[in-house]
């Protein structure tokens, strides 16, 4: 996904003279194509994050669009302030390209893993954030983003070289996309925890289990339409993530609909993260198992949820 | 190379346009009934020298890609830019009698988009530099040959993203920078040197690449002739360490660290500060 994420930027470059990209300490040959073909538009600026933020600031003041890439949780937690400050205040067209959302740093420990990364961008206000559940999606949506005029966090998830968006037409920044509907359960998710959506209502049809799935590549702004519609007309509703339970992207759909439809608020289920440093390595499909996010038990509280245990 | 500047250097005399600004600054203060008159009395000339006889910036082309930038990071500074950009027309003077009131465009630190003039909202610190070098970038990819000038305070030095910022700089060519620093030798706590010291400060700038030159901050003649001198383009980018005087030109409050901040400003205190003006 990283790699079609940064491809997709790539391409648009070459379409639009504004597209500015600026990493900070990348592994080698990072985009050596961009570097060759635009070297007055590429730039590798070490591990100055703070800067790297306030520098596209600076850029986008004067008109041009960057790109700006590196690990997610440098750039969510290390530069809060200046993503607010620099950014989101002046409200500037820069895309925050974060690697490693959620767990697809699991070696690597809690000091790479992006667990907190929604919650962190959510609450300011301008802030845009994506979270493409595969490849297909992430390269669709980069091009989208070129004419976004706010700031925009892009989540970058690993989960394997699974594409399960190639049937889908049209992608609009803020528009979910229905996989299957169904007026008795229905799962949100967003990002990799789509693919898993998929499988989990795969395995419950053949079970005679009728679950609905919509997938929201976008986490801000919510495709409120959509959630209006299906918290009036659905039974119950699961929200799926791989992000804390707290401040993150169910959270936003019940604080959503608490403020809207109060009356409906408990037909809704949130299944996330724990609200806790993750504890163990491994790799990200093992830690999201570990941390409760697996098949099995999501299905099993699914089915009783909605009495059919 | 350190020059020594005893506070007797800076005890310049003031003109008659600083002291008309000064005043311009106490009109406002009195209307917000607080202010960082500390912090700005010490960039007054620094800022004046820029706008009236430096920048090419004026209230006609302040959204063209062509003019000059300032940024003020030391943003708490802001009653110094207010009163300049007020007295050079960006916006009407009569704001300046709102100063921080619910419906002023003026607050205590300096908005983009609020304020013409305004290059970004700066306020907490380290971040006008990181800013000026996107906008000094910006400028060598459009082949413009304009002058980026941001002014710090000498507590922001403490600051991380200064030092990340200035190895950029160097490392970008960016003679279009200009770094101006407004060293009063204090900051909130206390004097800078037992806060958290900078020396050797000429050293360091210099030492990351910049060209450096210290001058005297209320010496306006320093000043541009300091300023004129980073058109020489040379690919490095450009310090200008300013001594200055916090509160210059109000005896008690000349380095003296209560006056960095004051806020409920009473009658008897701003009949002082004109008293001092007159």
């Amino acid at each position: 996904m990283r790699k079609a994420c940064l491809n997709s930027i790539y391409k648009q470059a070459k379409k639009n003279n504004k597209i500015i990209f600026i990493g900070s300490d990348l592994g080698p040959g990072v985009l050596d194509d961009f570097k060759t073909d635009f070297p007055d538009r590429f730039f590798m600026e070490g591990v100055s994050e703070q800067f790297i933020i306030g520098m596209s600031a600076g850029l986008a003041f004067d008109g041009f669009l960057p790109y700006v890439n590196t690990i997610s949780t440098f750039l969510t937690r290390r530069c809060l302030e200046q993503i607010i400050v620099d950014l989101c205040m002046h409200n500037l067209p820069v895309k925050l390209i974060g690697n490693g959302g959620g767990l697809v740093y699991a070696p690597l420990g809690p000091t790479h893993q992006a667990v907190d990364d929604i919650a962190l961008m959510r609450s300011i206000p301008n802030m845009s954030i994506i979270s493409p559940c595969d490849a297909h999606e992430m390269e669709a949506l980069i091009e989208k983003s070129v004419n976004w005029p706010h700031p925009l966090y892009v989540r970058i998830a690993k989960g394997g070289d699974k594409i399960i968006s190639d049937k889908i037409q049209t992608f609009e920044i803020g528009k979910s996309i229905t996989y299957k509907e169904s007026n008795k359960a229905v799962i949100l998710s967003t990002g990799i925890m789509t693919q898993k959506a998929l499988e989990i209502i795969t395995d419950l049809s053949n079970e005679d289990i009728d679950v609905g799935l919509t997938h929201l590549h976008t986490v801000t702004p919510l495709d409120y339409k959509k959630i209006d519609e299906l918290i009036k007309n659905v039974e119950h509703i699961f929200t799926l993530e791989e992000h804390f339970i707290v401040n993150g992207f169910g959270t936003s759909i019940l604080e959503y609909c608490n403020n809207n439809f109060q009356e409906y608020t408990n037909k809704i289920y949130r299944f996330a993260l724990p609200f806790d440093f993750p504890d163990q390595y491994g790799n990200q499909e093992t830690l999201i198992n570990h941390m409760g996010l697996n098949n099995e038990k999501i299905k099993k509280e699914i089915k009783q949820k909605i009495g059919k245990a | 190379m350190n020059i020594d500047y005893p506070n007797d250097a800076l005890k310049i005399e003031l003109d008659e346009k600083s002291k008309s600004l000064r005043k311009l600054c106490v009109e406002t203060l009195e209307s917000g009934k607080r202010a960082h008159l500390g912090s700005a009395m010490s960039i007054l000339e620094i800022l004046s020298v820029s706008y009236y006889e430096f920048l090419n910036i004026s209230p006609k082309n302040f959204t063209d890609l062509y003019r000059d930038r300032f940024i003020l990071s030391k943003g708490h500074g802001c009653l110094a830019l207010y009163v300049i950009l007020a007295d050079l027309g960006f916006f009407d003077k009569s704001h300046l009698k709102k100063f921080c009131h619910p419906d002023s465009i003026l607050g205590g630190h300096p908005e983009y988009k609020k304020i013409n003039g305004v290059e970004a909202s700066t306020g907490a610190l380290g971040h006008g530099l990181p800013i000026g070098i996107g906008m000094a970038i910006s400028s060598k990819i459009n082949k413009i040959n304009n002058n980026i000038l941001v002014l710090l305070g000498d507590g922001e030095q403490n600051e991380g993203s200064i030092w990340e910022s200035a190895l950029s700089a160097s490392k970008h060519q960016l003679d279009n920078l200009v770094v101006l620093i407004d060293y009063n030798k204090i900051q909130s706590y206390g004097f800078v040197k037992e806060v958290l010291n900078l020396e050797p400060l000429s050293n360091k700038w210099e030492s990351f690449g910049f060209n450096v030159l210290e001058i005297n901050g209320h010496d306006k003649k320093q000043i541009i002739d300091a300023l004129n001198s980073t058109k020489n383009r040379n690919k490095k980018p450009n310090a200008i360490i300013c001594h200055t005087i916090k509160g210059k030109g109000f005896k008690f409050a000349e380095n003296n660290p209560n006056w960095h901040h004051k806020s409920n400003l009473s009658e008897e205190e701003i009949n002082l500060l004109y008293e001092a003006i007159r």
